[in-house]
Protein backbone atom coordinates (compact mmCIF):
# COMPACT_ATOMS: atom_id res chain seq x y z
CA UNK A 1 0.00 0.00 0.00
CA UNK A 2 1.58 3.26 -1.05
CA UNK A 3 1.53 5.73 1.90
CA UNK A 4 -0.52 9.13 1.04
CA UNK A 5 1.74 12.22 0.68
CA UNK A 6 1.74 14.61 3.03
CA UNK A 7 -0.37 17.84 1.72
CA UNK A 8 1.75 20.74 2.46
CA UNK A 9 -0.07 24.30 2.04
CA UNK A 10 1.33 25.67 -0.95
CA UNK A 11 2.24 29.04 0.99
CA UNK A 12 3.82 26.70 4.08
CA UNK A 13 7.27 27.91 4.14
CA UNK A 14 10.06 26.78 6.70
CA UNK A 15 11.30 28.62 9.57
CA UNK A 16 14.25 27.89 12.30
CA UNK A 17 12.58 29.33 15.51
CA UNK A 18 15.46 30.58 18.02
CA UNK A 19 15.40 31.49 21.50
CA UNK A 20 16.83 34.94 22.73
CA UNK A 21 16.17 35.11 26.41
CA UNK A 22 12.92 34.23 27.22
CA UNK A 23 11.22 35.02 24.12
CA UNK A 24 11.33 32.66 20.95
CA UNK A 25 11.23 34.69 17.24
CA UNK A 26 11.57 33.10 13.95
CA UNK A 27 13.92 33.64 10.75
CA UNK A 28 13.26 32.07 7.39
CA UNK A 29 14.99 28.76 7.23
CA UNK A 30 16.59 29.67 3.64
CA UNK A 31 18.59 32.77 5.15
CA UNK A 32 19.90 30.07 8.14
CA UNK A 33 22.90 28.55 6.96
CA UNK A 34 23.89 26.73 10.49
CA UNK A 35 24.24 26.93 14.36
CA UNK A 36 27.71 26.26 15.71
CA UNK A 37 28.83 26.20 19.17
CA UNK A 38 30.15 29.74 20.57
CA UNK A 39 34.18 29.79 19.66
CA UNK A 40 36.71 32.30 19.64
CA UNK A 41 35.81 35.97 19.22
CA UNK A 42 38.41 38.14 17.19
CA UNK A 43 38.23 41.94 18.21
CA UNK A 44 39.86 44.80 16.27
CA UNK A 45 39.29 48.37 16.02
CA UNK A 46 36.33 49.71 14.20
CA UNK A 47 33.30 52.15 14.52
CA UNK A 48 30.44 50.00 14.09
CA UNK A 49 28.71 49.43 18.11
CA UNK A 50 26.53 46.61 16.83
CA UNK A 51 29.06 44.43 15.54
CA UNK A 52 30.64 42.33 18.53
CA UNK A 53 33.58 40.79 16.65
CA UNK A 54 34.23 38.44 14.05
CA UNK A 55 33.93 34.46 14.44
CA UNK A 56 36.66 32.52 11.81
CA UNK A 57 34.23 30.01 10.47
CA UNK A 58 35.72 27.14 7.57
CA UNK A 59 38.03 30.33 6.29
CA UNK A 60 35.15 32.56 6.24
CA UNK A 61 35.57 35.53 8.90
CA UNK A 62 31.48 36.24 9.89
CA UNK A 63 30.69 39.83 12.24
CA UNK A 64 29.03 39.04 15.54
CA UNK A 65 25.98 40.69 16.25
CA UNK A 66 23.28 40.30 19.29
CA UNK A 67 20.38 41.31 18.19
CA UNK A 68 18.91 40.37 21.67
CA UNK A 69 19.47 43.91 22.72
CA UNK A 70 17.45 45.26 20.28
CA UNK A 71 14.59 42.57 20.27
CA UNK A 72 14.43 42.39 24.53
CA UNK A 73 16.05 45.53 25.26
CA UNK A 74 19.45 43.31 27.11
CA UNK A 75 22.08 41.77 25.43
CA UNK A 76 21.91 37.57 25.88
CA UNK A 77 23.52 36.83 29.48
CA UNK A 78 23.68 33.07 28.04
CA UNK A 79 25.20 32.06 24.40
CA UNK A 80 24.37 28.80 23.34
CA UNK A 81 25.26 28.91 19.79
CA UNK A 82 25.84 31.01 16.91
CA UNK A 83 22.89 31.62 14.38
CA UNK A 84 24.73 32.14 10.86
CA UNK A 85 22.81 33.49 8.93
CA UNK A 86 22.80 35.14 5.29
CA UNK A 87 21.32 38.91 4.54
CA UNK A 88 21.00 40.16 1.04
CA UNK A 89 21.98 44.07 0.34
CA UNK A 90 21.04 44.71 -3.39
CA UNK A 91 23.42 41.81 -5.35
CA UNK A 92 25.31 41.01 -2.61
CA UNK A 93 25.32 38.59 0.17
CA UNK A 94 26.34 39.40 3.74
CA UNK A 95 26.87 36.92 6.17
CA UNK A 96 26.13 37.75 10.09
CA UNK A 97 26.42 35.48 13.25
CA UNK A 98 23.85 35.94 16.13
CA UNK A 99 23.93 34.29 19.09
CA UNK A 100 21.32 32.28 20.76
CA UNK A 101 20.36 31.54 24.08
CA UNK A 102 18.93 28.11 23.46
CA UNK A 103 17.81 25.16 21.34
CA UNK A 104 16.66 26.04 17.16
CA UNK A 105 13.82 24.09 15.93
CA UNK A 106 13.00 23.95 12.12
CA UNK A 107 9.15 24.24 11.36
CA UNK A 108 7.26 24.66 7.96
CA UNK A 109 4.01 26.73 8.89
CA UNK A 110 2.15 29.43 7.15
CA UNK A 111 3.02 33.00 7.92
CA UNK A 112 0.40 35.56 8.48
CA UNK A 113 2.26 39.15 6.55
CA UNK A 114 3.28 42.42 8.40
CA UNK A 115 0.99 44.62 9.02
CA UNK A 116 1.78 48.31 8.37
CA UNK A 117 1.46 49.13 12.36
CA UNK A 118 4.22 46.09 12.92
CA UNK A 119 7.96 47.48 13.73
CA UNK A 120 10.03 47.36 10.03
CA UNK A 121 12.24 44.40 12.02
CA UNK A 122 8.86 42.42 11.52
CA UNK A 123 8.33 40.35 8.43
CA UNK A 124 5.04 38.46 9.34
CA UNK A 125 4.28 36.28 12.33
CA UNK A 126 3.75 32.47 13.09
CA UNK A 127 1.14 30.18 15.31
CA UNK A 128 2.97 27.55 16.66
CA UNK A 129 2.49 25.46 19.45
CA UNK A 130 -0.28 28.28 20.78
CA UNK A 131 2.69 30.85 20.94
CA UNK A 132 2.48 34.04 18.68
CA UNK A 133 6.18 33.73 17.16
CA UNK A 134 7.50 37.28 15.01
CA UNK A 135 9.48 36.14 11.87
CA UNK A 136 12.42 38.83 11.83
CA UNK A 137 13.90 40.85 9.10
CA UNK A 138 17.39 40.08 9.75
CA UNK A 139 18.41 42.57 6.91
CA UNK A 140 16.97 45.55 9.61
CA UNK A 141 17.82 44.42 12.83
CA UNK A 142 21.21 43.53 11.97
CA UNK A 143 23.70 46.18 10.92
CA UNK A 144 24.43 46.70 7.02
CA UNK A 145 24.12 49.84 4.81
CA UNK A 146 22.07 52.63 5.82
CA UNK A 147 18.94 52.60 2.75
CA UNK A 148 18.69 49.00 3.89
CA UNK A 149 15.43 49.41 5.37
CA UNK A 150 13.61 50.91 2.57
CA UNK A 151 15.23 48.50 0.08
CA UNK A 152 14.54 45.22 1.64
CA UNK A 153 11.17 46.05 3.22
CA UNK A 154 8.76 44.52 0.69
CA UNK A 155 11.80 42.03 -0.94
CA UNK A 156 13.89 40.59 1.98
CA UNK A 157 11.96 37.32 2.61
CA UNK A 158 10.63 36.85 -0.93
CA UNK A 159 14.72 36.92 -1.74
CA UNK A 160 15.28 34.75 1.07
CA UNK A 161 12.80 31.94 0.67
CA UNK A 162 12.92 31.85 -3.11
CA UNK B 1 48.25 11.06 -21.97
CA UNK B 2 47.73 14.92 -20.97
CA UNK B 3 50.89 17.02 -20.85
CA UNK B 4 52.07 18.73 -17.47
CA UNK B 5 50.93 21.92 -18.09
CA UNK B 6 47.53 20.97 -18.58
CA UNK B 7 47.89 19.08 -15.28
CA UNK B 8 49.03 21.62 -12.70
CA UNK B 9 47.03 23.01 -10.30
CA UNK B 10 46.52 26.61 -10.76
CA UNK B 11 48.59 28.58 -7.42
CA UNK B 12 46.64 30.63 -5.34
CA UNK B 13 47.44 34.56 -5.66
CA UNK B 14 49.22 35.24 -2.44
CA UNK B 15 50.50 38.91 -1.39
CA UNK B 16 53.37 39.54 1.11
CA UNK B 17 52.55 41.45 4.16
CA UNK B 18 53.96 42.46 7.05
CA UNK B 19 52.24 41.90 10.82
CA UNK B 20 53.07 44.70 13.04
CA UNK B 21 51.80 45.71 16.41
CA UNK B 22 49.34 48.75 17.63
CA UNK B 23 48.97 48.63 21.63
CA UNK B 24 48.93 45.20 21.67
CA UNK B 25 46.66 45.23 18.18
CA UNK B 26 47.85 43.15 15.50
CA UNK B 27 47.27 44.50 12.08
CA UNK B 28 48.84 43.63 8.24
CA UNK B 29 49.69 45.96 5.81
CA UNK B 30 51.12 44.96 2.16
CA UNK B 31 55.13 44.94 2.14
CA UNK B 32 54.90 46.69 -1.35
CA UNK B 33 52.91 49.84 0.48
CA UNK B 34 55.78 49.66 2.92
CA UNK B 35 58.27 51.83 1.28
CA UNK B 36 61.09 52.37 4.19
CA UNK B 37 61.40 51.36 8.14
CA UNK B 38 63.12 53.92 10.40
CA UNK B 39 63.29 53.81 13.84
CA UNK B 40 61.31 56.74 15.71
CA UNK B 41 64.99 57.72 17.04
CA UNK B 42 66.51 57.65 14.16
CA UNK B 43 63.81 60.64 12.50
CA UNK B 44 63.51 62.41 15.82
CA UNK B 45 65.90 65.07 14.53
CA UNK B 46 64.19 65.47 11.19
CA UNK B 47 61.04 65.98 12.74
CA UNK B 48 59.20 69.33 12.61
CA UNK B 49 56.35 70.35 15.25
CA UNK B 50 52.95 70.84 13.90
CA UNK B 51 51.47 72.98 16.79
CA UNK B 52 48.43 74.34 14.55
CA UNK B 53 47.41 70.34 13.49
CA UNK B 54 44.13 70.23 14.29
CA UNK B 55 44.21 66.33 14.09
CA UNK B 56 45.21 64.74 17.12
CA UNK B 57 46.74 61.77 15.71
CA UNK B 58 49.32 63.81 13.98
CA UNK B 59 51.51 66.48 15.62
CA UNK B 60 54.51 66.01 13.58
CA UNK B 61 55.76 66.11 9.72
CA UNK B 62 58.60 65.28 8.15
CA UNK B 63 60.79 66.30 4.87
CA UNK B 64 61.04 63.35 2.41
CA UNK B 65 62.93 64.54 -0.81
CA UNK B 66 60.28 66.99 -1.93
CA UNK B 67 57.60 65.92 -0.83
CA UNK B 68 56.18 66.94 3.60
CA UNK B 69 55.21 63.93 5.00
CA UNK B 70 52.62 63.43 8.22
CA UNK B 71 53.77 61.35 10.82
CA UNK B 72 50.35 59.62 12.03
CA UNK B 73 50.03 57.87 15.27
CA UNK B 74 48.11 54.81 14.65
CA UNK B 75 46.89 54.09 17.69
CA UNK B 76 45.12 57.45 17.57
CA UNK B 77 44.21 56.60 14.75
CA UNK B 78 42.52 53.50 15.27
CA UNK B 79 41.01 55.06 18.68
CA UNK B 80 43.51 52.56 20.58
CA UNK B 81 45.67 53.29 24.35
CA UNK B 82 48.58 54.69 23.05
CA UNK B 83 51.97 53.32 23.81
CA UNK B 84 55.38 54.68 23.12
CA UNK B 85 55.80 54.13 18.98
CA UNK B 86 59.58 52.54 18.34
CA UNK B 87 59.04 52.39 14.70
CA UNK B 88 58.07 54.49 11.82
CA UNK B 89 56.26 53.01 8.24
CA UNK B 90 56.88 55.39 5.28
CA UNK B 91 53.88 54.27 2.88
CA UNK B 92 54.55 54.28 -0.90
CA UNK B 93 52.28 56.62 -2.52
CA UNK B 94 50.78 58.20 0.49
CA UNK B 95 51.57 61.46 2.40
CA UNK B 96 51.71 59.31 6.01
CA UNK B 97 54.69 57.92 7.44
CA UNK B 98 52.91 55.40 10.32
CA UNK B 99 54.03 55.56 14.19
CA UNK B 100 53.89 51.97 15.48
CA UNK B 101 54.98 50.11 18.11
CA UNK B 102 56.98 46.98 16.44
CA UNK B 103 56.58 44.71 13.70
CA UNK B 104 55.98 40.67 14.32
CA UNK B 105 56.82 39.18 11.08
CA UNK B 106 56.81 38.99 7.34
CA UNK B 107 54.70 36.44 5.54
CA UNK B 108 51.94 35.61 2.73
CA UNK B 109 48.23 35.84 2.78
CA UNK B 110 46.50 34.30 0.40
CA UNK B 111 43.06 35.03 0.67
CA UNK B 112 41.69 39.00 1.57
CA UNK B 113 38.24 38.98 2.97
CA UNK B 114 36.56 42.15 1.56
CA UNK B 115 34.90 43.74 5.20
CA UNK B 116 31.05 42.46 5.72
CA UNK B 117 28.42 45.29 4.98
CA UNK B 118 27.58 44.99 8.85
CA UNK B 119 30.81 47.17 9.57
CA UNK B 120 29.80 50.85 8.17
CA UNK B 121 31.90 53.18 10.14
CA UNK B 122 35.20 54.65 9.56
CA UNK B 123 36.77 51.28 9.48
CA UNK B 124 35.42 50.82 5.68
CA UNK B 125 38.27 53.73 4.81
CA UNK B 126 40.49 52.06 7.42
CA UNK B 127 41.21 48.07 5.97
CA UNK B 128 41.29 46.51 2.42
CA UNK B 129 39.42 43.55 4.43
CA UNK B 130 39.99 40.87 6.57
CA UNK B 131 43.04 37.37 6.29
CA UNK B 132 43.13 34.36 8.48
CA UNK B 133 46.50 33.61 9.33
CA UNK B 134 46.91 30.62 12.01
CA UNK B 135 43.36 30.55 12.72
CA UNK B 136 43.50 34.21 14.18
CA UNK B 137 41.67 37.07 11.97
CA UNK B 138 43.96 40.05 11.38
CA UNK B 139 42.79 43.29 9.94
CA UNK B 140 44.37 44.20 6.35
CA UNK B 141 45.26 47.95 6.34
CA UNK B 142 44.50 50.82 3.49
CA UNK B 143 47.61 52.59 3.27
CA UNK B 144 45.51 55.53 1.80
CA UNK B 145 43.04 55.43 4.77
CA UNK B 146 45.02 57.04 7.31
CA UNK B 147 44.99 60.46 6.07
CA UNK B 148 41.67 61.86 4.27
CA UNK B 149 41.71 64.55 2.18
CA UNK B 150 39.69 66.56 4.09
CA UNK B 151 42.02 66.13 6.72
CA UNK B 152 45.61 66.89 4.46
CA UNK B 153 43.98 69.71 3.58
CA UNK B 154 43.89 71.15 7.79
CA UNK B 155 47.23 69.74 7.86
CA UNK B 156 48.64 71.49 4.90
CA UNK B 157 47.53 74.82 6.58
CA UNK B 158 49.23 73.47 9.65
CA UNK B 159 52.47 72.97 7.81
CA UNK B 160 52.14 76.23 6.44
CA UNK B 161 51.79 77.78 9.73
CA UNK B 162 54.52 75.54 11.01
CA UNK B 163 56.95 76.87 7.86
CA UNK B 164 55.78 80.88 8.29
CA UNK B 165 57.03 80.78 11.98
CA UNK B 166 60.15 78.53 11.61
CA UNK B 167 61.41 81.69 8.67
CA UNK B 168 60.27 84.03 11.07
CA UNK B 169 61.99 83.09 13.90
CA UNK B 170 65.11 81.86 11.62
CA UNK B 171 64.73 85.73 10.04
CA UNK B 172 64.64 87.54 13.55
CA UNK B 173 67.62 85.51 14.54
CA UNK B 174 69.70 86.91 11.20
CA UNK B 175 68.54 90.48 12.33
CA UNK B 176 69.52 89.34 15.91
CA UNK B 177 72.88 89.23 14.47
Amino acid sequence: MTPAPISVPETAQSFVLIRLGERRFAVPAPQVAELVAPSRIFRFPHKSPEVEGVILRRGRMIPISDISDRLNGKKLSTRRFFLLATRKFAAQLDWIAIPVSGECELITTDMMEAGRNDSPHVAGWLSHSGEVIEVLRLSVLTPGPADRAASVHSHDLVEAVR
Amino acid sequence: MQSASTTRTPQPRTEQIILFRVSGQTFAISSASVQEVRSVDNIAGMAQDLPDSSIRKVRHSIRRSDRTLYIVNAALHFGLQPQPASLVFFLRRTRTALLIDGIEKMTTMSRLQSLSLAFQGEERNWYRGLTALDQTVIPVVQPAGFLSLEELTLLEAAQLAADTRAIGAETSGVHAQ
